[in-house]
């Protein structure tokens, strides 16, 4: 099976449960079950190439531009995390199939499960980092769902969130990491990364990219200081308990750490960083677990010490030490979910987990309990289970460690540490399963049915068989795994007698310890509860009020809701970080041959800046002049389309701000203060300033590299079959972006007639139809002079736009131009002769012309394909007719006159929406010809 | 000419960003518009300024300006027209529903801003 099919199995079985859960609880557990003994049956299939030494890859190229591939790996170290995610996890859907009660719901959970299954599966498989952030982001997520499952419960939705905040914080920093990984060792693949050790060890950035990527590990390990979210994802239901925080997620750290021992390992910052942290969390979680009076929680510390424990044995750096932290991986894996369940069973029949409410449970399940002690005292590490058999090669390495020149305080503390395992463990057997019998339990338990036991029963089995006979059922595995991990080939030796090491007096101290302290817990707990502990949980909360307070005051500072506001500070910072860039580039300027200055350029330039600063001064309508003299400097300066599109532009601007005036306040009252005004004034100077300045330089100097307009100029001709080169770039060249603007413009148009509508069914309508115009009217609304001389025009218009349309490709001119020429002939019909006159004649729906224009425009593109070439590649032809010259006749034409019928549509639709609002305000409408009968007035003159 | 033509973009750009920080719908919609011809004018004049030589392919011209820029322009004189349009809609709209064409409403009210 490919390894890809093997990670996504899990993810298209997600869909499974909660379809098949309408069938009944069994099926749904069975299916979900299925998919997973799938995934590990494939995973099997390439168990024995792997153990024999090779590495299977699967490689789908994804974004190979930006190093990022879907690729796997499979070895020794894969094989291990995804056979124990898989094989616990089948084990874990069995439980959780008789755990869950009626009332949650199964198919969900399942879902969830499938979904963190396959998100781990796919990061012990990654070969490329970025591929494997990925997935470590989905397992944040998943675990998520999975711990706030009850989503009724306070606790749940609280530890969710504070395990997503606390993985999430620390895989953001994991992703910086990467990327400088990535970036030191010139690869993201990680079976290259991990052959650059030398390279990775030497760089400057070695160190930032280790704290980062040990940021990511310590979090979702939960190592100290971060060890704090997992005691509270413990609100999550048992199973999850199991599975994500003893035997998957919570290893996803030191799988990572482990997958990068070769790159990473060996210097004395990985030493003292990952040993000491190791060493750190081991002791202090093994401290707190020991007072805790809830089961899981308990377990919840005592999993933090483990994974403390695997931690230092990676930090040692060393090869012996990285073979006992993959086999103690192993171990911790079978005692650790086998007691999770054995204390959801104990919550499960008795509806406590509180151990000062328990004890006395040995008779009444004597299942459970055999279970329960059998998992708890290879915890504490009793010969023969396999928890004594790595503890004793950990205090092994542990005795051989020098830390900071001092030979014996790193197997003083580490056999504290395992001291205390040993107390809780004790605890663990004693205080609830041993002593006399209650009378006062919630409810009375009694061992529960098959179905639920099998699977701690199924572990602990394995605890007993790796303790008996570790080397033909792990010594493989082990070797396989340690080999990946170190890239040298391993051979352990686990063995239950080392004759009189140092190892074997530190376990003796220990064991007897433990028993001792336990002895003495009532008095211990009395100390431990007085103390004053710092609550992980407060801090937590502080912290993230904190940020929260901060975040909205930034916000509500930013976003007061003042338009002016955000357009006073975006003008300002865009102008700041544009004099940053200038100031901090290196600028090669080559002078060019000015222009010269002529009288008439003169002109045009004072009359832009004498209307500029009368429209400042007197907020006079002198726009238009503006739009002229930019027309002028279009022509002026070889540009006759802009000039064309720039003076037909100004007119229909000119009759849209009539329209609308006419509505709007006369008067514009000064608003601001004059301090107000001055700030105005300084940002408004300045991004002039800056603009000009700008564009000064860019006319100033050569282009540094050829541009593209070279290609346009020469290929317009032969390739887009015009001469007109800026009509062939806007219907040829780059069509598509044509295309996106006509489509731009007909919105803009629709949203108009839009907001028009609804003006006219709301509030607006009752005012607009008590409108008293506020100044006078013009006797003679439709002058005869002006009807008289547009209607001998329009026709004369018509054909000119016309024509202007059709010569568009070879001469200035095209769609566009001839789109608004044709637009301003209708308009000025409307303004002599009236609107309700000139609507009864005119029978075409300016929606429809929109629709219609874009629609023509997409067909002529997709025409291409039907020649088997990209969307809107043009093409053209010569064509003969009778009497006619030859003739070129461009699929461009077509799309042109899509541009055409928008530009039409869209302008008449916008001026049509607004003169509707002048005709509510009781503008008279007279639908003959003129407000006057001229023949009529004749006539009584006659008489 | 390069020198008129930069102090004119610069003038329009401060012009129109001094009215679109006013408080009233009209001096905004002025400002946008000189904002409008600023940016088309300075896109327009990246492609260097040439006096005579348009881009249409003639027998014979070896020079021609440069023809990117304009095309992109002429798109954007057509599209800042919809976009005129749809602020002075917005702002015609606004001033219908609400009775005073200010921008910043939630500020405390002047006397002059009631509605007529």
């Amino acid at each position: 099976m490919s390894l890809a099919l093997i990670v996504a199995l899990p993810f298209l079985g997600a869909l499974l449960p909660g379809l098949m859960i309408r069938s009944g609880r069994n099926v749904a557990a069975m299916v979900t079950g299925t998919v997973t003994a799938s995934a590990l049956l494939g995973l099997a299939m390439h168990a024995p190439a792997v153990l024999w030494g090779e590495v299977i890859t699967t490689r789908i190229s994804w974004l190979p531009m930006l190093g990022l591939d879907v690729s796997f790996y499979l070895d020794g170290l894969g094989l291990l995390f995804a056979g124990l995610i898989l094989g616990i996890g089948l084990l874990i859907i069995l439980y959780a199939r008789f755990y869950l009660s009626n009332k949650d719901p199964m198919g969900v959970f399942y879902s969830y499960l499938l979904l963190f299954q396959g998100a781990m599966v796919g990061i012990v498989l990654s070969n490329n980092i970025l591929l494997l952030l990925i997935f470590w982001e989905l397992t944040s997520l998943s675990s998520f769902l999975l711990i706030g499952y009850w989503k009724h419960l306070p606790e749940g939705r609280q530890g969710a969130r504070m395990a997503l905040t606390v993985t999430g914080l620390g895989g953001l920093a994991m992703i910086a990491g990467m990327l400088i990984l990535g970036q030191i060792a010139g690869s993201y693949e990680l079976s290259v990364i991990v052959t650059q050790a030398a390279a990775i060890q030497a760089s400057p950035l070695y160190l930032p990219a280790l704290l980062l990527i040990l940021l990511g590990c310590f979090t979702k390990s939960a190592q100290f200081p971060f060890h704090f979210w997992l005691p509270h994802a413990m609100a999550a239901p048992t199973p999850v308990s199991a599975y994500l925080h003893s035997a998957t997620m919570v290893k996803a750290g030191l799988f990572l750490m482990a997958r990068l021992w070769p790159a990473l390992s060996g210097t004395p910052e990985w030493f003292y960083l990952v040993a000491t942290t190791g060493l750190v969390t081991m002791v202090l979680g093994a401290l707190i677990a020991l007072f805790k009076d809830d089961l899981k929680a308990l377990l919840a510390f005592s999993t933090v010490s483990h994974l403390g424990l695997i931690t230092m044995l990676l930090g040692l750096g060393t090869e012996a030490a990285a073979r006992v932290a993959v086999f103690h991986i192993i171990n911790h894996a079978t005692f650790k979910a086998a007691l999770f369940m054995t204390a959801g069973i104990v919550d499960h029949e008795a509806h406590t987990r509180d151990i000062k409410r328990l004890g006395g449970l040995r008779t009444l399940m004597p299942v459970t309990f055999v279970i329960a002690t059998v998992a708890s005292l290879s915890m504490a590490g009793i010969p023969p289970l396999n928890g004594f058999l790595s503890k004793e090669m950990m205090l092994e390495e542990a005795a051989h460690t020098v830390w900071a020149g001092m030979p014996w305080l790193f197997a003083l503390v580490a056999t504290a540490g395992a001291l205390l395992s040993v107390a809780y463990s004790f605890r663990y057997i004693v205080h609830v399963f041993l002593g006399p019998v209650r009378p006062d339990y919630p409810q009375k338990p009694h061992d529960p049915g098959f179905g639920m036991w099998a699977a701690p029963a199924f572990l602990t089995l394995l605890v007993v068989l790796i303790g008996l006979f570790p080397m033909p059922m792990t010594a493989w595995l082990v070797d396989a795994a340690a080999s990946a991990v170190t890239t040298v080939r391993q051979h352990v030796h686990i063995a239950h007698w080392h004759g009189f090491t140092p190892a074997l007096f530190l376990s003796v101290a220990a064991v007897a310890g433990g028993a001792a302290v336990l002895a003495g817990h009532a008095r211990w707990a009395v100390v431990w509860n007085t103390a004053r502990r710092p609550e992980a949980k407060r801090i937590f909360e502080a912290l993230v009020e904190g940020a929260a307070q901060v975040a909205s005051r930034l916000t509500d500072r930013l976003h007061d809701g003042a338009l002016s506001r955000y357009l006073a500070i975006f003008a300002a910072s865009a102008t700041g970080f544009g004099v940053w860039a200038w100031s901090g580039g290196s600028s090669l300027r080559m002078p060019v041959h000015l222009t010269a200055i002529g009288p008439v350029d003169l002109a045009a330039w004072a009359s832009v800046v004498v209307a500029t600063l009368a429209i400042l001064a007197f907020h006079l309508v002198l726009v238009s002049v503006v739009g002229l003299m930019v027309s002028v400097t279009f022509i002026y300066l070889s540009a006759p389309d802009l000039a064309l599109t720039q003076i037909s532009v100004e007119v229909v601007t000119a009759v849209l701000l009539l329209l609308a005036l006419n509505f709007l306040p006369k008067e514009t009252p000064r608003e601001s203060g004059r301090a107000r005004r001055l700030r105005d004034a300084i940002v408004a100077g300045a991004a002039g300033l800056g603009v000009g300045l700008l564009i000064y330089a860019l006319m100033t100097s050569t282009f540094l590299f050829d541009t593209i307009s070279g290609y346009h100029l020469s290929q317009s001709k032969p390739q887009g079959g015009g001469t007109n080169v800026v009509n062939v770039i806007l219907v040829d060249f780059r069509g598509y972006d044509t295309y996106g603007e006509i489509i731009v413009l007909g919105i803009a148009a629709l949203v108009i007639y839009a907001l028009t509508e609804t003006l006219l069914n709301g509030p607006a309508n009752r005012k607009l139809l008590a409108w008293k115009p506020d100044q006078k009217r013009a006797g003679d609304r439709h002058p005869m002079m002006l009807v008289v001389a547009t209607r001998m025009l329009l026709p004369i218009a018509l054909m000119v736009g016309v024509f202007i349309f059709l010569r568009g490709h070879n001469q200035p001119g095209g769609g566009f131009i001839a789109g608004l020429v044709v637009a301003i002939a209708l308009v000025m019909q409307y303004m002599a002769s009236g609107f309700a006159w000139t609507q009864a004649r005119q029978k075409v729906d300016y929606h429809g012309l929109i629709g219609a224009g874009v629609l023509a425009a997409g067909l002529t593109g997709v025409g291409a394909w039907f020649n088997g070439r990209p969307f809107l590649t043009s093409d053209f032809g010569h064509f003969k007719l009778p009497f006619l010259e030859e003739f070129e006749l461009a699929t461009a034409m077509a799309f042109d006159t899509g541009v055409f019928l928008t530009v039409i549509g869209a302008v008449m639709l916008a001026l049509a929406s607004l003169s509707i609002i002048a005709r509510r305000a009781g503008e008279t409408v007279n639908t003959e010809p003129f407000d006057v009968d001229p023949s009529a007035g004749e006539t009584e003159e006659a008489q | 000419m390069e020198i008129l033509l930069a102090s004119a973009v610069g003038l329009l750009t401060a012009a129109g960003t001094y009215l679109i920080l006013r408080l009233r719908t009209f001096p905004v919609i002025v400002g946008l518009s000189l904002l409008s011809y600023a940016v088309n004018v300075f896109i327009f004049a990246s492609g260097r300024l040439t006096i005579g030589h348009p881009p249409i392919i003639t027998k014979g011209a070896i020079e021609y300006t440069d023809p990117l820029p304009q095309a992109l322009v002429l798109t954007a004189i057509v599209i800042s027209f919809g976009m005129t349009a749809v602020i002075v809609m917005m702002s015609l709209g606004a001033f219908l529903e609400s009775g005073t064409d200010r921008i910043d409403t939630d500020e405390p009210e002047t006397p002059e801003g009631d509605a007529p």
